[in-house]
């Protein structure tokens, strides 16, 4: 599989100022050194809970904004040379035709869709940024995207609030689709939708991927439906990726205690197997100021002094699953004898 | 099982100016002493209407319409129910709060900006348990001195005895509006305060009286949610009423919300009416679960059977809906939207996107049929009749 996306020590920090002169005070980590490969085709999720900078990764690599720190290499379907598209200025990503082959698909579709255009603009929007068609070319591509994600001819000249929450979402899709990229970034494309609707949607995105041959970062904090859809699986916590790993294996032999966690507090829709918690205690702490060493130490269960003073690195622990704890060889069996899961 | 609260038809219209919207159409519902019902259904399908036509906090346009919502707050007395609808607002006043109470959806919109935890929390007592504290109060004032210095204590001593009779004694009411005067209450106040330390101590906040003197910004959203379930529980309610109390939090803070209810459901509360749209939550937290769609309850069972077994078409539909742990091939969706509730579709709403619907489902709403175990069901499959009077 080649790869078609490179994370390497990836940050954003945003400035913090203050002070009489509005200097910087201090600054937010939203990033602190993401390492990740995204393969190409595949469907990475992207898990965490709100704030550990899920959605930050999504829009630095798609480059809604500069990070501040770290690369993205970018290898092109074309076959072009692999670039870094972290510090690039606007102009050469356009010039380059980047942004068109890397695009976005946003939270929740209210927001995202502009109410005072029509269906039909919002998805020419980015062919006429990105390229010079025709107006019945432009037509038939937007009609054939249309029916590609399950709307039809009679939805063409239509405002976004004649539509539902689930079509608006098709529409956001097929927006997203117009420019032909070969990735998607998809911010909780579901939250905001109802359980039948979620899953026309999440069918939708995966038989698009299949036709279009398209790759996913699926950020979303719902595990249950990161599962159904991904092939590979990233933990995130406090700006900091700390466990990757396939999703079978992520699922059963998860190493981080984190995730541990995380997989634990789903609230499971069966009734045959209410299980024991792992509660984790607190909260998540800021990331104005995080914990030195580990910075889930503070709420690790299984936390030695190790863990206070020296941060643990993302090392690969089997083919593919890679870890960030010190304890990750002992995991699975401390987690066996306190919680008996 | 004795019941608590019974809804019997219930009706509750919207007047908007695209028409009226029948958000309620007929919707009975038990929830019964120690249980925790779970009440479940996609956005707009009426949970929180329901809910609130129950507790009589439905908002302009709507209106309550038809049915009866008969609460039975003593166990052991099953005939004296109270309609609560034929209930004066003042009567329902001294209810919510009190005897119900209710947890809302969003902490950040719950709580008031700009007042102190502790004081959020010690109004919930101030309101409700003038008369046991200002008792409270009183015995605490004997204890320290046999004799109060006189006129002011004595005074003073004589208004808290006031209050321990009837808190809504006018004269009471003056000297709590009177500046300088309204010092005299100081105690009853302080009392609330104390009262509302212990119980966030309960909901397992550390350092309790830190907190109590911080504001809703300073909190994180598990804590804000906590402190608002502390302000529900302050009055030790009967029936506590928790509106998607978890669905805004995170996966590790909305299991220890959850775990929260959990023990406070053996320790403090009687029974929990619990309204969520994720099924994972009812499979874990719930006794009785009741599916709702487009404003009717179209099934109600214990949780096991509506898991193992369901019968309406919808929640069969809705459980195959829900990705699993174990998932294996495609998930089924449901087809089509739920409908505008302003033209609901005639007959039994579901039928536009039901798979089994017949020629009798678009015509007329089925009625309730009761199957063995506490089993009910609303649809065509098990019975031939409609519904009598109330259906659509």
């Amino acid at each position: 599989m080649s790869t078609l996306l490179q994370l390497r020590g990836l940050q954003k920090h945003y400035p913090v100022r203050g002070g009489v002169f509005r200097h910087q005070v201090a600054s937010v980590k939203a990033l602190d050194g993401i390492d990740l490969d995204i393969h190409r085709g595949e469907c990475l999720g992207l898990v965490g809970e709100s704030g550990c900078g899920k959605t930050t990764t999504g829009k630095a690599i798609i480059r809604l904004h500069r990070p501040t720190g770290g690369k993205i290499i970018y290898h092109r379907g074309n076959g072009g040379a692999p670039v870094d598209i972290a510090g690039l200025p606007a102009s050469a990503l356009k010039r380059e035709r980047i942004r068109g082959r890397l695009q976005m698909v946003f939270q929740d579709p209210t927001t995202s869709l502009n109410p005072r255009m029509l269906v039909k603009n919002i998805i020419a929007e980015p062919l006429r940024e990105q390229s010079s068609m025709g107006s019945r070319e432009l037509e038939t591509r937007i009609l054939e995207l249309l029916s590609m994600v399950g709307l039809t001819k009679d939805h063409y000249l239509r405002y976004p609030h004649e539509f539902s929450g689930g079509q608006r979402q098709r529409i956001a899709v097929a927006r997203a689709i117009a420019t032909h990229p070969e990735f998607l970034v998809l911010d909780e494309p579901t939250s905001a939708l109802d359980v039948s609707v979620q899953a026309q949607i999440l069918n939708l995105l995966h038989t698009l991927r299949e036709k279009l041959e398209l790759t996913y970062l699926f950020v979303t904090h719902h595990l249950l439906v990161v599962k159904y859809i991904s092939n590979r699986l990233a933990v995130m916590y406090l700006g900091k990726v700390v466990e990757i790993a396939s999703t079978a294996v992520l699922f059963n032999r998860a190493r981080h205690p984190y995730t541990h966690a995380l997989l634990s507090g789903i609230p499971i829709p069966d009734t045959g197997r209410r299980s024991r918690r792992i509660l984790l205690q607190g909260d998540v702490p800021s990331p104005l100021n995080p914990p030195t060493g580990c910075r889930f130490h503070t709420r690790c269960p299984f936390v030695i002094d190790r863990c206070r003073a020296e941060e643990p690195v993302l090392k690969t622990f089997s083919d593919g699953h890679r870890v960030a704890c010190h304890r990750r060889d002992e995991m699975e069996r401390l987690v066996r004898d306190r919680f008996g899961r | 099982m004795t019941p608590l609260i019974r809804t019997e038809n219930l009706v509750t219209n919207f007047y908007t100016y695209e028409g009226v919207v029948r958000a309620l159409n007929g919707v009975s519902l038990v929830v019964d002493h120690g249980t925790t019902f779970g009440l479940v259904g996609e956005s707009g399908c009426g949970k929180s209407v329901a809910v609130r036509s129950m507790m009589r906090i439905i908002q302009e346009p709507g209106r309550v319409e038809g049915g009866r919502v008969v609460a039975f707050f003593d166990p052991r007395d099953k005939r004296r129910g109270i309609d609560l609808l034929q209930q004066s607002e003042a009567y329902m006043e001294h209810l919510r709060g009190d005897q119900i109470s209710m947890i809302f959806q969003e902490p950040n919109a719950a709580l008031n900006p700009i007042m102190s935890i502790g004081d959020q929390v010690a109004e919930s007592f101030l309101f409700h348990k003038k008369k046991e504290m200002a008792a409270a109060v009183l015995a605490a004032m004997d204890r320290e001195n046999g004799r109060p210095p006189w006129p002011l204590g004595a005074f003073q001593r004589a208004l808290y005895a006031r209050t321990a009779v009837s808190p809504r004694d006018p004269l009471v009411a003056l000297t709590g509006r009177l500046p300088l005067v309204r010092r005299w209450q100081m105690r009853l106040r302080r009392e609330a305060l104390r009262r509302s330390v212990e119980i966030i101590g309960k909901l397992g906040i550390p350092n309790p009286e830190a907190v109590a003197r911080l504001y809703p910004h300073n909190l994180s959203g598990g804590m804000k949610q906590r402190i608002v379930i502390a302000i529900a529980l302050a009055c030790s309610p009967l029936l506590l009423i928790a509106d998607e109390a978890t669905s805004n939090l995170d996966v590790t803070i909305q299991a220890q919300i959850l775990d929260l209810l959990r023990h406070l459901k053996e320790t403090e509360i009687a029974s929990i009416l619990l309204i969520t749209h994720d099924l994972g939550v009812v499979a874990e937290t719930c006794d009785r679960v009741g599916v709702m769609y487009a404003g009717n309850l179209c099934e109600v069972a214990n949780v096991t059977d509506l898991f193992n077994a369901p019968r309406h078409p919808y929640t069969r539909a809705l459980l195959e809906a829900v990705p699993r742990l174990h998932q294996d091939g495609p998930l089924r969706s449901i087809e089509g939207a739920v409908p505008n509730l302003v033209n609901p579709p005639a007959g039994c709403r579901f039928h536009p996107r039901c798979p089994e619907a017949r020629a009798i489902c678009r015509k007329h709403f089925p009625e309730t049929v009761h199957l063995g175990g506490d089993h009910s069901v609303a649809c065509y499959l098990y019975t031939d009749r409609p519904r009598g009077e109330g259906a659509a």
